[in-house]
């Protein structure tokens, strides 16, 4: 057995009295792909930013990769830090930087990299979210709202991370665009074989990516399973939440 | 983790294990060196690669010299990935150019500060223009947001001007006794203390204090609002900003101002004859009965109005430099700053215009 990228034991979380998550486990093993639905405020991204450490549940252990999150050595701590993605709900990008900047920092920070080879991998990443390399040079604020969320996916693939966190990466996208997201995520699973854990609203999203599904509801996992299990389980939530997809099955 | 392996047989190179950032970055070995230093290659097989990310792609691609390799075994999803590369468009992506050149700076200097002054005047009209609407809709008049910017501007700055005040008295006391016990003048202390601190050292010690204090949070405030997007959302909703967001902060602070010059001077006097008590053995009886006769009342009257002035220009300029505010981090810094230093040196300045205009006023016959 191998061991969980994530793995979420007993997470109780609050925000002051309001319980968000009550007794929560969540387990994504390593090269699964799981869309996180839920209702609206029903704590997906609060899942999210424990699973990144930039919020600690109340009560309950978070371990990434088989290693606690709050290592306290900042060494350590980065490593692990350097082997996740995450696409913010808001897109969070560099307000003074451009484009092309946003998507170079994450690969600037390795030291690692030359600029020839950095720039080249700007211009993939560009090209992956169907980018043109004229809007390289636009600063955030000069962006649309569909190209926000792209160049914030951009930028959440640049080290192309082995666990990717998706918050919403389908939002203010166009049919067409949020289909090639799709294939885009299905090819590079299959080459670089990485994890991913995203929300979404978007049946079609879950469909196309014939992804694991897990259902939060009832401040818990409520299920976690393929699309089939999930959409055989009896309960409102997932009544109301795939009704339409049933609807459209039916017809 | 795996590592990313190149064997070289009789001409053909063979990779294999994991090619991604993370494993070249870790690799002991540099495989970029081994790549570069690969003499003349005939074949590549990289079927016994398990995982190949874009990073590796690159450097593979820039290996090759940007061509396909003339023998290539390669599994369909490598390919996959190798493609995305190929089929970059060669065109380089557009660069944003940070820097400007001297001649760009000072131009750009120039008309930046006669757009703000522009600025200043359009957004003063409009205070007038909406004075005058206010006049005619007094149900209008923002109150809530008046009194909250005196709470905020006027009252809980009483505390630390309180403080400044009693400790500048003080130092000053202090020293002036000094200087005038040599001459024997001892008496001349609370002229010197009065007609300095009313009329001059309070309105602009109590400017620089709230500028820094109020002017910068006006400006950072109204910055945020536009980066935001709150401003445009308020007058969507039909509510005039310079009347919601504006006028209350000038008027509190043109009301505010003045009050908290006559506070702040009074606690510099009170400090001032606690070392007077100290140094020359003045009582405070004497020290405050004297100082009627020694300060003209014209200078109260001078210090309250500079109070005011200086209150409208501070929260006219920050508001002025909040409004423009371009909506990002950068500019949002770079704005208060201008704010809170435009505001002290225009405080200065129109000092000196008072001194000079009210040269003949409120000087001991
Ligand atoms: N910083 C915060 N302080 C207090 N309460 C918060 C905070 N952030 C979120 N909440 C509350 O926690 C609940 C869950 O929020 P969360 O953002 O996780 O929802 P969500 O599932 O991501 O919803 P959506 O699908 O709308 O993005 C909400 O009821 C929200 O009001
Ligand atoms: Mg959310």
């Amino acid at each position: 057995m191998q061991m969980p990228v994530i793995d979420m034991q007993g997470i109780w979380s609050q925000y002051r009295e309001v319980v968000i998550h009550k007794d929560l486990s969540f387990q994504v093993q390593p090269g699964e792909v799981v869309s996180l639905v839920g209702g609206s405020g029903s704590g997906k991204t609060t899942l999210l930013r424990e699973i990144l450490g930039l919020l600690r549940p109340t009560r309950g252990s978070v371990r990434l990769f088989g290693t606690d999150l709050h290592d306290p050595d900042p060494i350590r701590q980065r490593d692990i830090r350097r082997r996740l993605g995450m696409l913010f709900q808001q897109g969070a990008l560099f307000s003074a930087l451009s484009v092309y900047d946003n998507i170079a920092f994450p690969l600037r920070e390795l030291r690692f990299l030359d600029e020839d080879w950095i720039r080249e991998l700007v211009l993939l990443k560009l090209a992956m979210v169907e980018l043109e390399p004229k809007h390289a040079a636009l600063m955030p604020a000069e962006l649309s709202g569909g190209m926000i969320k792209r160049v914030a996916l951009a930028r959440a693939l640049a080290l192309e991370p082995e666990l990717l966190l998706l918050d919403e990466p389908t939002a203010g996208l166009d049919p067409v665009r949020s289909q090639n997201f799709v294939q885009l995520i299905k090819e590079l699973q299959r080459a670089i074989g990485f994890t991913v854990v995203l929300v979404t609203h978007d049946i079609d999203t879950i469909y196309g990516l014939g992804s694991d599904v897990a259902v939060l509801a009832e401040q818990r996992i409520l299920i976690q399973g393929s699309l089939d299990q999930v959409v055989a389980l009896d309960h409102p939530v997932i009544h109301q939440f795939f009704e339409n997809h049933r609807n459209r099955s039916a017809a | 983790m795996g590592t990313p392996l190149l064997v070289q047989n009789a001409g053909e190179v063979s990779l294999s294990g994991t090619w991604t950032l993370v494993s070249l970055m870790a690799s002991d070995q540099d495989p970029r060196r081994a790549l570069a230093a690969l003499g003349q290659v005939q074949g590549w097989n990289l079927l016994g690669v398990e995982r190949l990310d874009s990073a590796a792609a690159v450097l593979l691609w820039r290996t090759w010299g940007r061509r396909w390799p003339e023998r290539l075994e390669i599994s369909p999803t490598l390919r996959a990935t190798l493609e995305r590369v190929a089929d970059l468009p060669p065109e380089p992506p557009a660069v944003r150019d940070y820097r400007d050149s001297l001649v760009g700076r000072v131009g750009r200097l120039t008309l930046s500060i006669l757009r703000n002054m522009l600025g200043l005047v359009e957004l003063y009209g409009r205070l007038v223009l909406d004075l005058f609407f206010l006049c005619r809709h007094p149900r209008d008049i923002p109150w809530k947001e008046f009194s909250a910017n005196l709470y905020k501007a006027g009252a809980q700055a009483l505390p630390v001007s309180a403080l400044v005040g009693f400790l500048i008295g003080i130092t000053i006391s202090y020293l002036s006794a000094l200087q005038l016990k040599t001459y024997g003048a001892d008496l001349f202390i609370v002229n010197i203390l009065g007609i300095s601190i009313i009329r001059e050292l309070g309105p602009v010690l109590v400017a620089v204090l709230v500028a820094g204090r109020s002017g910068s949070a006006m400006t950072a405030q109204i910055g945020v609002m536009r980066v935001t997007e709150e401003i445009d959302a308020l007058s969507t909703l039909g509510v005039s900003r310079t009347i919601r967001v504006v006028l209350p902060k000038v008027a509190a602070l043109t009301v505010a101002m003045p009050l908290l010059v006559v506070w702040s001077s009074a606690s510099a006097l009170l400090g001032g004859a606690l070392a007077a008590f100290w140094q020359l053995d003045f009582s405070f009886n004497y020290f405050f009965s004297m100082l009627p006769k020694a300060v003209p009342i014209a200078n109260l009257w001078i210090g309250l109005a500079k109070g005011a002035v200086f209150g409208f220009l501070i929260a006219l300029l920050a508001c002025q430099f909040g409004l423009h505010v371009r909506p990002n981090t950068e500019s949002l810094s770079m704005r208060t700053t201008a704010s809170v230093v435009t505001a002290i040196t225009l405080v200065i300045i129109v000092d000196a215009v008072f001194a000079i205009f009210t040269r003949n006023l409120g000087m001991p016959s």
